[in-house]
């Protein structure tokens, strides 16, 4: 099982490695396949002047030439990537067959070690002095394995490239329905690309899932959910002292809540009344240069951010509190929920803005036209016909909030601790997910595997939260088209 | 009487409460100007911040040392087994010879960085004739003595507070002095890799490794996205699977960007075997975390395009897919490729991803492929920014204005396509 395991993640390694040892033969590919489209295309005009011109063809004389080139290139490409995935497999087992019968039936890990020893030598002659000369041999053999077998790729490959485009050259005739053909394997090729989305989600949602399922194997749902103490620390020796791990994950989550709340009570009234002021009051002149300069705040890093919140911001939270005589954290959250909530106006700004412009101009019209001054119009009129839209532009700042990682990272604490003060150092999922993924415990452990834990109620929040606030967005501008 | 009195003599005259509401209105349209005016003093105030931390990064401390090399020392056969670093303490000795005992002897050693002794090598290296001479070096200080010539070390403070002993104090007053110290422009900044040293620490290798990150993220991220947004907007039927797909784009675009750290370690690094710490799965994390962006905005820009193009090319006879390729593509081009520097803005200050996938790493060498460990820009920051040396601070600063930098100039860039090729319709 190891052997296969390993096997099988050397694959992907030799896979790109290949390609550049394999260098000679990607080229060739290429250069067959625009000698095809030549020859397409000329073939193609020479049955065109028998037939009596271009318009006796079905398509036109380049759709041949893309006919020529793709019959030559997709199966000379699919042989080559077949090859790469099946190289390392089938020369290990070539080789394996002509070892002494003694290694061969050695344990799996014992095997592998040996495996390892022979590439090594193989690969850049690092063998060691007691190299059994068993190994030595096996190694000789395992290049001159390798070397013959991919001379007998590349021929493969070579002839799966030439031969199809001969067909195809043959088959040009005035009736063949090339543009068809054509169009339909470029389409099939755009509806692969389109599927890399659906696997990305799958993908997250598989390995998030499948590490968090063997998390709660070792540690109870119910403790991770409810428990009130996180001390994430697995015992790496059996007598190892201070190893016992707490993984309640609440005070986890009320740090998280703490900072985005400081956050949210920054960013929504700064947000909200640069966006009222920049649709209803502002000339379009200040418009024009306002809007890009508030998008900046969103262009910036978040790691930026975190150096400022780390080295400016922190430092003077505790200056300023210090001297009223409070007990401030240099980890507050305070100074965190601060610069992120900065981070986060352009967020509230901008969606609520175009919100509030989406608002009918007949509605503004009305109220001024009954007498009532702009604030009155934007306080009774325009803020309840745009309030859900502007509840979903703060759900969906809320949820950037709860996944931003850098600004806590760098100015949060790493303890957890239950509080609601925000001048004490709390800690939040995402440094959680980085402290435990970044340290020295091997992948197994319940300890990191928390962090995938973590990770999946991260995901499946902020999912939940988005998927609320889109649907609120889109009900929203259905309304008022 | 009174009222009748003031209905005539003015109805327009205002009244209480038309004052309080008037009031009520300049007051609200102060307080959005100011929530407006706090935003930009945020902006100004951060700006600000690193660059006064950052900008004194650019010069760099250096120290004339005049080295004998001494024809015994290099009577070994390999150059590189000469003592250099004994130079170097010669030179001083030499310069200070009132100088005794073990601990100041260490004290006035420690003034220059063990970069020096590097410097010698190579000269000697390049030209061995200069064995028995005495040459004149410009060397580099250590970082304490950088940091007290840039002021960020008081030398007011009392001696077991400061980095810098009064001894070495005097020393250094009178290296100036002899002219001996002087600031020189930081070229080691812009020429070296990380290093534990603040005084040898540059940008170079993140920068190469970030160039190299972005090189695959585009070249990947920029087709796929294009070839999914003109897939769906022109060819994908009105069915719940092209719902399934749109949904799932934009909620995509909104995940944060440590799941995508955690999709790439389980799946790239741990089930297919990648190497860690590599531009290769760092630019493939990054890929999946843009094509979003670029989908939406590829999206955008397609549906800009007025019907009336498709139907006159279908109508002079092209196919679905030659109508696309030959007129509607070419006129959505511009907003795709705005949207593509966007989403490449984006992916050059992204953070959170890398370090799940092990670019947290000390690398000190400059990568020179995209299967060579490296660090990306922003990880450096991260990591010089927890380093507690002094003189990392400013390496820190000065490493974000120059990606602030790239993500300004990248950023008016778009704008400028935008402002140039955009057709408006």
């Amino acid at each position: 099982m190891v052997e296969i395991y390993c096997l099988q993640s050397s694959v992907i390694i030799n896979f790109y490695t290949g390609l550049t040892m394999y260098s000679y033969l990607l080229p060739c590919i290429l250069l067959i396949s625009a000698a095809s489209y030549f020859w397409g295309t000329s073939r193609a005009n020479t049955v065109a002047e028998a037939a009596g011109g271009i318009r006796s063809l079905h398509s036109l004389p380049s759709h041949y030439g893309m006919f020529t080139v793709l019959s030559s290139a997709i199966p000379a490409l699919l042989v080559f990537i077949l090859w790469r995935l099946l190289e390392e497999t089938f020369v290990i087992s070539l080789v394996t067959k002509s070892l002494p019968p003694e290694l061969q039936q050695l344990s799996a890990n014992e095997f592998t070690l040996i495996l390892n020893e022979m590439k090594n030598v193989a690969y850049g002659g690092f063998g060691t002095h007691n190299t059994a000369p068993a190994v030595q041999i096996a190694a000789d053999l395992y290049v001159a394995t390798r070397n013959w077998t991919r001379n007998l790729a590349g021929v493969t490959t070579i002839i799966c490239a030439i031969i199809p485009a001969i067909i195809a050259y043959r088959s040009i005739d005035k009736d063949l329905r090339a543009r068809n053909l054509v169009e339909g394997t470029v389409k099939v090729f755009l509806i692969g690309c389109s599927t890399v989305a659906i696997l990305t989600t799958l993908g997250i949602v598989l390995s998030v899932l499948f590490e968090a399922i063997r998390f709660f194997q070792s540690v109870a749902v119910t403790e991770f959910l409810f428990g009130l103490k996180w001390s994430p620390q697995i015992a790496m020796r059996v007598d190892q002292a201070g190893s016992s791990g707490a993984f309640g994950a609440v005070p986890v989550f009320a740090g998280t809540i703490l900072i985005a709340f400081i956050a949210m009570s920054v960013a929504i009234p700064v947000g909200l009344l640069s966006a009222i002021y920049l649709s209803e009051y502002a000339s379009p002149r200040m418009r024009t240069w306002a809007k890009p300069m508030l998008e900046i705040l969103a262009g910036i890093p978040t790691v930026v951010y975190g150096f400022f919140a780390a080295l400016t911001v922190a430092p003077l939270i505790r200056n300023i509190g210090e001297s009223m005589g409070l007990q401030v954290s240099s980890e507050s959250a305070l100074a965190a929920g601060l610069v992120m909530g900065i981070m986060i106006i352009p967020f509230v700004s901008s969606l609520s803005d175009d919100v509030i412009h989406a608002v009918p101009q007949s509605m503004r019209d009305g109220s001024l036209g009954l007498g009532a001054t702009r604030f009155e119009t934007i306080r009774f009129v325009i803020i309840p016909a745009a309030l859900p839209g502007i509840v979903g532009s703060i759900l969906l700042a809320v949820s950037r909030a709860i996944g931003e990682t850098m600004i806590v990272v760098m100015a949060a604490g790493l303890a957890a601790d239950l509080t609601f003060n925000p001048l004490k150092a709390v800690t939040t999922v995402t440094v959680q997910i980085v402290t435990l993924l970044v340290g020295d415990q091997e992948f197994d452990s319940p300890k990191t595997l928390a962090a995938f834990a973590l990770g999946l109620l991260l995901f499946v929040f902020t999912l939940f939260l988005n998927f609320i606030a889109l649907r609120v967005v889109r009900r929203y501008r259905e309304q008022y088209e | 009487m009174n009222s009748t009195e003031s209905n005539n003599s003015n109805i327009l005259a205002p009244t209480k409460r038309l004052r309080q509401r008037y009031r009520a209105e300049k007051w609200f349209k102060r307080l959005g100007l100011s929530a407006i005016a706090l935003s930009l003093a945020f902006i100004a105030f951060l700006f600000f911040t690193i660059f006064s931390d950052g900008y004194t990064a650019f010069r760099q401390t250096y120290i004339q040392l005049d080295v004998h090399f001494t024809a015994e020392e290099f009577a070994q056969e390999k150059l590189a087994n000469a003592d250099y670093p004994g130079l170097v303490k010669e030179a001083m000795s030499t310069m200070f010879p009132e100088v005794t005992g073990r601990q100041e002897k260490r004290q006035l050693y420690s003034l220059i960085s063990p970069a020096a002794a590097y410097k010698l090598q190579e000269m000697v290296e390049a030209n061995p004739k200069i064995i028995g001479t005495t040459q004149k070096v410009w060397v580099l200080a250590d970082d304490d003595v950088d940091m007290l010539m840039k002021g960020k070390i008081d030398r007011n403070l009392v001696e077991s507070n400061r980095r810098i002993s009064d001894n070495q104090l005097a020393w250094i007053d009178s290296m100036i002095e002899e002219q001996r110290l002087e600031k020189r422009f930081n070229k080691t900044f812009f020429t070296t890799g990380d290093s534990r040293e603040p005084e040898l620490a540059g940008i170079l290798g993140a920068a190469k490794g970030s160039f190299l990150t972005l090189l695959i993220t585009l070249s990947l991220s920029f087709p796929i996205g294009v070839a999914s947004a003109v897939y769906l907007e022109e060819f994908a039927p009105e069915n719940k699977w092209t719902d399934l797909i749109e949904i799932n784009i934009n909620n995509l675009a909104a995940v944060p960007s440590i799941i995508f750290g955690l999709l790439g370690l389980a799946i790239f690094i741990n089930f297919w075997g990648f190497p860690r710490s590599t531009p290769l799965v760092g630019g493939l994390v990054l890929t999946l975390m843009t094509l979003p962006t670029i989908i939406i905005a590829g999206r955008a820009s397609l549906k800009s395009v007025p019907p009336s193009i498709r139907e006159a090319a279908l109508g002079v006879g092209a196919s679905k897919m030659q109508t696309v390729t030959h007129h509607v593509l070419p006129l959505a081009m511009p907003g795709m490729l705005t949207g593509t520097i966007i989403g490449m803005a984006q992916a050059l200050g992204e953070t959170a991803p890398l370090l799940m996938i092990g670019m947290v790493a000390f690398i000190v060498d400059v990568p020179a492929g995209i299967t060579d460990p490296s660090a990306v820009l922003p990880v450096q920051i991260y990591l010089w920014a927890d380093s507690p040396e002094r003189g990392f601070t400013e390496k820190t600063a000065a490493a974000i204005m120059i990606l602030l930098t790239f993500l300004i100039a990248m950023n008016s860039l778009a704008v400028f396509l935008r402002k140039k090729f955009e057709i408006k319709w």
